[in-house]
């Protein structure tokens, strides 16, 4: 094929013809097909070998053998990896195309941060030690720090580049204070250092209770979005000529955004990568487009999150290794790759 | 102006390049020469290679074989800033730094010029001022370049190329994005510098009316391969547009200079025709 | 607010230019840089005052007044101010060749890298503070060497940079991570407390190193830095001006790799200062460009005043310098965007 100009120049914008759209809903199916299998191996699969009629048992004739508390136990910290997985595919996407950004991620805005520097609170100077009682802490201090960042970015005036910085100043201070109360206080660095790194293994039905409802209403609302982000896309100007609500669309997308991350790091500790990777990784075959990019988001997202859980239980037998430890190994290297081997293709 | 090329030694010319991106070739064996002091406008269709050819020309890529010459050397061999004093090249995309004002980027056209002592002299200044005033820029001397219109940026980019004051300027589609006024300033700006300033210019135009018109010397492409060089009015002819281009027209005499003009075939004309013409046109009307 | 430049031209034809505000910034930050030095050499357990201090660097102070300046406190802040510069100059090239602001070491993984080697030394072998040094400033070089090595593919684009960047370091965060999970407590705490950067108990001994290589490195680097300015216009308008992309590209990066290595072995990751000092410089100084000197003075004076808070606030061995960076960095950070959204320009 003859090309006028560069590969790294050429930017993909030739609108979907019939048949790639297939291609794509059928790999949407593809990739839900794929979560599935996920989904039953991390029910069938654990530190504790089960045969699958135990599992069986365990899902429909619960009756409260060990077992079935071991399968009970695989089941909530399985419906907590999808969500929070999807939770966090979504949420790095929008931030993504808010920031227009491809180093955003829910570090990146401060939002890991403001968990964390809550958390910490509340282990040390208010003695919470139970995870559902970390769950609201966690949420509002997400919560509190991604409407900060909203302001001091600049709220209705609010640009890509402004938002990264304050959500990274953000970070500065407040990881300064975590570090800081972890150094002074040694049963906050006990906690502290399990709790950051990421893990589902605590995982328990009243977390996902108290967290369920605003993932559902952050994916409803994320998903919502990929219209008005499509048009910001293009820059503000081409947004604001297509008739976008420029305003309107950046804060409900910080607002998706902080709610999926802060209820997904409220409940799993703050899991860094899969945010920023799966919508790369997404992007490299969907092109730019989000109305393909959040749903892919979604399912590929769980699928890291799951099987990385999933072979954490396996590789160190008895022990595990925490979920967010193998997401970034199995991912890191994959991301690599994917930039090497492709364009990447621009925000 | 159109010279026998073969006769004369030119300052800039390709010798038998392949030119590719990764294992992906552009043009095999393709031998360019531009003619000292002219204007040589590149057309072609899109995804010809004139672009590329630009580039190398431009030494911004390297020929897989073959070699651009510039005065006589090969010009990867060349120090870089020697190059860079001889000759300029206007990308298609550049990045204007935050918080820059035009007068500071203008300025940065006179690097190759410059030396960790010698960073800033009265001829610098004098250069500078002069690009700005030819481009009509000079008013806008302390504006930021991004609260520029697109019209403005390009003449603000194009003052920064004047700025390197080098015989030899290359220019990858300098009118793209520029509405038809702007156009017509920029390659009026061009025709000047050459007529005036005696400079070489080599332009990428996507305009073959524009090109016709401006050009001393015209080269198209097509495939990677020159179907036709020369000067406007001995080479553009119905016949090389519908090899060039795959487009039935007329070439008419330009009203206002005698220059070429295409006129493509009225739609229908084309239709009935059949051969060349654009496929949606045809199934439309049968 | 246009750039202020002037120009000092010698009759020979030899000519300077400077931008006035600028030299000013970076006068001002060197003088503060200083200031708080000598301040910071006076605070402590045996208060001196600063008059005192003068006189002993310059030789003529008292014996007992000798031994605290210039064995203990001096090397202590010598290292601060070179690790500071230090961090300030490698962000500032990384931000700049990556054409990114937040492609500073820090993100790209390099103070991961130097981390992991401390941690390796730390919790796999119960290491020397001088081989947990010598760890991190393996780790930090490796990893250098193994992003610019993937993101190499005809030439090392600034994009890929920082995404092979963010990868590597996601991968040896996670092996931080791992391996402080994997740590007794006692490894763990020694671990949290490298890691957040700190200068206490700095010698001679990590002056000199630093020292020497900065005086190679400083110079080297602003020579290039006229050829990184004009890399911002993008790798085309650059080298159409003659400047050698790549060769520039890599001298620089491997300039900034060994800077940021070298000053994460002598102190620790320190957080956020090579992210923040270069955003810092560039609003004072209202400069387009890399603004490589106002960064490295940005860095110095940063480290060193969040040192003396430190003290001050803390005590002189309870909290490590690079908590209070972030705390510092990050708030002055945020108060320039409130005031800049004011002014009305990023």
């Amino acid at each position: 094929m003859l090309v006028d100009s560069p590969p790294e120049q050429r930017a993909e914008t030739a609108p979907a013809p019939p048949t790639r759209r297939a291609i794509r809903a059928f790999g949407l199916l593809l990739a839900v097909a794929i979560l599935v299998l996920v989904a039953l191996a991390s029910i069938a699969i654990g530190a504790k070998e089960l045969s699958l009629g135990q599992v069986w048992h365990g899902l429909f004739e619960d009756s409260g053998t060990y077992g079935d508390v071991v399968v009970a136990e695989r089941l909530s910290r399985t419906v907590l990896g999808l969500l929070a997985g999807a939770a966090l595919g979504l949420a790095g996407a929008v931030l993504q195309a808010l920031t227009r950004n491809p180093l955003a991620d829910p570090g990146l805005l401060g939002i890991n941060a403001g968990a964390s520097a809550a958390v910490v609170t509340a282990v040390t100077f208010l003695g919470i030690t139970s995870l559902s009682g970390y769950v609201w802490f966690a949420f509002f201090g997400a919560a509190a720090v991604g409407a900060l960042v909203w302001f001091l970015g600049g709220s209705r005036g609010a640009t890509p580049v402004r938002l990264a910085l304050a959500g990274t100043a953000i970070s500065a201070a407040l990881y300064g204070y975590l570090q800081a109360v972890m150094i002074m206080d040694d049963a906050a660095l006990g906690k502290m250092r399990f709790w950051t790194v990421g893990s589902l293994s605590a995982a328990n039905e009243s977390t996902i209770r108290q967290v369920l409802p605003f993932l559902l209403a952050g994916m409803v609302l994320a998903l919502a979005l990929s219209r008005p982000l499509n048009a910001m896309a293009m820059g503000d100007d081409t947004a604001k000529a297509l008739g976008a609500n420029l305003n309107r669309t950046r804060a409900l997308s910080m607002l998706a955004a902080t709610v999926l991350c802060g209820a997904a790091t409220a409940a799993c500790g703050p899991i860094v990568f899969v945010g920023l990777m799966v919508p790369h990784v997404v992007r490299s075959f969907t092109g730019p487009d989000l109305r393909w990019i959040l749903p892919y988001a979604a399912i590929l997202s769980p699928v890291l999150l799951l099987g990385a859980d999933v072979i954490g239980r396996i590789v160190a037998r008895p022990a595990e290794l925490q979920v967010g430890i193998i997401t970034a190994i199995l991912g890191g290297p994959v991301f690599i790759y994917l930039v090497r081997r492709r364009r990447t293709a621009q925000l | 102006m159109s010279k026998n090329r073969r006769s004369t030694v030119n300052r800039l010319s390709a010798e038998n390049v392949t030119l590719a991106y990764d294992q992906r070739v552009i043009a095999e064996q393709l031998s360019v020469e531009i003619p000292d002091n002219s204007f040589t406008v590149i057309v072609g269709p899109n995804a010809c290679g004139k672009s590329t050819l630009l580039r190398a020309l431009s030494r911004m890529l390297k020929p897989s074989e073959g070699r651009v010459l510039l005065d006589g050397q090969t010009i990867q061999s060349m120090p870089a800033k020697k190059v860079a004093r001889t000759l300029g090249l206007l990308p298609q995309s550049s990045i204007a730094p935050d918080g820059i004002t035009v007068g500071d980027l203008v300025g940065r056209g006179r690097y190759p010029h410059q030396g960790i002592l010698r960073q800033w002299s009265t001829e610098d200044e004098r250069v500078v001022q002069e690009s700005m005033r030819q481009t009509g820029v000079a008013e806008l001397a302390d504006r930021y370049v991004d609260e520029l219109s697109g019209g403005q940026r390009q003449r603000v980019w194009i003052a920064m190329a004047l700025a390197q004051q080098t015989p030899l300027l290359l220019l990858d589609e300098p009118t793209t994005f520029l509405d038809i006024q702007h156009q017509i300033d920029v390659l009026d700006l061009c025709a000047e510098l050459h007529e005036e300033q005696g400079r070489t210019l080599v332009a990428v135009l996507h305009d073959l009316n524009h090109a016709a018109r401006y050009a001393t010397h015209l080269i198209a492409l097509r495939e990677g391969r020159i179907i036709a060089e020369g000067a406007p009015k001995d080479i553009v002819t119905a016949g090389l547009v519908e090899e060039v281009f795959g487009l039935r027209c007329q070439v008419i005499d330009d009203p206002e200079t005698g220059t070429p003009l295409v006129v493509p075939a009225a739609r229908k004309a084309r239709v009935g025709a059949g051969a060349g013409a654009g496929k949606a046109a045809a199934t439309e009307a049968s | 607010m246009k750039t202020t430049n002037r120009t000092v031209r010698t009759p020979g034809g030899l000519s300077v230019r400077l931008d006035v505000r600028a030299f000013t910034v970076v006068f001002l930050l060197l003088v503060a840089a200083l200031t708080a030095s000598v301040v910071l050499i006076g605070t402590g357990d045996f208060p001196i005052p600063a008059a005192d201090v003068l006189r002993t660097l310059f030789g003529e102070g008292n014996a007992g007044q000798e031994f605290i300046v210039n064995e203990l406190r001096l090397p202590r802040v010598l290292v601060g101010l070179l690790v500071g510069a230090s961090l300030g100059l490698g962000g500032a090239l990384f931000q700049s060749i990556s054409r990114n602001p937040l492609g500073s070491p820090d993100v790209l993984g390099l103070g991961q890298g130097a981390t992991a080697g401390a941690l390796t030394v730390i919790v796999l072998f119960s290491g020397s503070a001088n081989q947990v040094a010598a760890g991190a400033l393996v780790g930090g070089l490796v990893t250098g060497l193994a992003i610019y090595v993937l993101a190499w593919k005809r030439g090392v684009h600034g994009y890929r940079l920082v995404l092979v960047g963010i990868g590597v370091s996601a991968i040896v965060t996670a092996v931080n991570g791992y391996l402080l999970t994997k740590s007794d407590i006692v490894d763990a705490a020694r671990a949290v407390v490298w890691m957040t950067g700190s200068l206490d108990g700095r010698d001679w001994a990590q002056v000199w190193p630093l020292l020497g290589l900065c005086a190679v490195l400083v110079p080297l680097v602003l020579c290039n830095g006229r050829g990184l300015r004009m890399m911002e216009m993008g790798d085309d308008v650059s080298y159409a001006l003659g400047v050698r992309v790549e060769r520039v590209r890599l001298l620089l990066m491997v300039a900034a790799v060994l800077l940021t290595a070298s000053a994460t072995a002598a102190a620790g990751p320190v957080s956020f200062v090579a992210l923040t000092a270069p955003q810092l410089a560039r609003r004072l100084t209202r400069a387009p460009g890399p603004n490589l000197l106002a960064s490295l003075s940005m860095g110095a004076a940063l480290l060193v005043i969040a040192d003396w808070l430190s003290q001050r606030a803390f005590g002189a061995e309870q909290l490590p310098v690079g908590v209070v960076t972030g705390v510092l960095g990050g708030v002055y950070l945020l108060w320039l965007l409130v005031t800049e959204r004011k002014a009305g320009r990023i």
